[in-house]
């Protein structure tokens, strides 16, 4: 692995297979993300998929490539965002309603219907500030989870130059 | 008990051991050996392994977490740190 020459990338077999599965691992990430009130998994599952998707194409196209597409500023920011539409869906509560995190979002059109009595599948639309609740915590996991990687190759890479 | 739910837990009982056994290889694997990069391999095999295990004792979640993470995210982790140092464990 010498990434003096062919700066970090892998074949172009690994390259191509690499951007074929890009959309399918993100579709299932985001299908684990939006499904978290109904099925197993939610936020983070699916916000640790979508970092292995990252860093799949990080292993695939080296990191510095990677580093000018998404930077870590860019990463960092997808990660404070998630935490503050988590805060102020979570204040929102208070101020709208009674308590912390109560969920203001039901019988609204925006996830609000109400699931029929007995056992059923359930409905996609429900759960009132639970999706909301998901997405926020997935975009901080793949906030975080990919800035790690990718931070811990750069700092690798500057401490190959040293030496 | 009937006699098929008896063969069900039976057969679930000797999968969970295969399953442990097969577990418990790599993991080995991963404290014995001298080269780094097999120990991270084994190491990732064992989550993949630990992911099925959780899905068979009802614990989808944790599956979905435990393969994200555990065989994907660390081992690149640990493929990033060992190419930042040295490949083979030196003995002093």
């Amino acid at each position: 692995m010498n990434d003096e020459t062919n700066d970090g990338r892998m074949s172009i077999i690994v390259r191509t297979i690499a951007t074929m599965m890009l959309p399918f691992i993100l579709i299932f990430s985001f299908y684990v993300i939006m499904h978290g009130h109904l099925t197993p998994g939610g936020g983070f599952q699916g916000g640790a998929i979508a970092a292995s998707a990252i860093v799949m194409m990080i292993a695939a196209y080296g990191h510095k490539m990677m580093e000018k597409r998404i930077s870590e500023d860019g990463l960092s920011m997808v990660e404070s965002v998630g935490a503050a539409i988590f805060a102020v869906v979570a204040f929102i509560g208070v101020i709208m309603a009674a308590s912390f995190m109560y969920n203001f979002l039901v019988g609204t059109p925006l996830f609000g219907e109400t699931p029929p009595f007995g056992s059923n599948p359930g409905i996609l639309n429900s759960g009132g500030v639970l999706p909301i609740l998901n997405i926020a915590v997935g975009m901080k996991v793949i906030g975080g989870l990919a800035a790690v990687v990718l931070i811990m190759a750069l700092a690798g890479d500057k401490e190959g130059d040293k030496k | 008990m009937s006699w098929e739910v008896k063969k069900m837990i039976s057969l679930f009982g000797i999968a969970l051991i295969i399953l442990s056994v097969f577990t418990i290889i790599p993991a080995i694997i991963a404290v014995v050996m001298k080269d780094l990069l097999a120990c991270v391999i084994a190491l990732a095999i064992m989550s993949l392994l630990l992911s099925l295990y959780f899905y068979l004792l009802h614990a989808p979640d944790v599956a979905i977490a435990e393969a994200g993470v555990g065989a994907c995210i660390t081992t690149a982790l640990f493929i990033i740190a060992i190419r930042a140092t040295q490949r083979y464990e030196v003995e002093k």
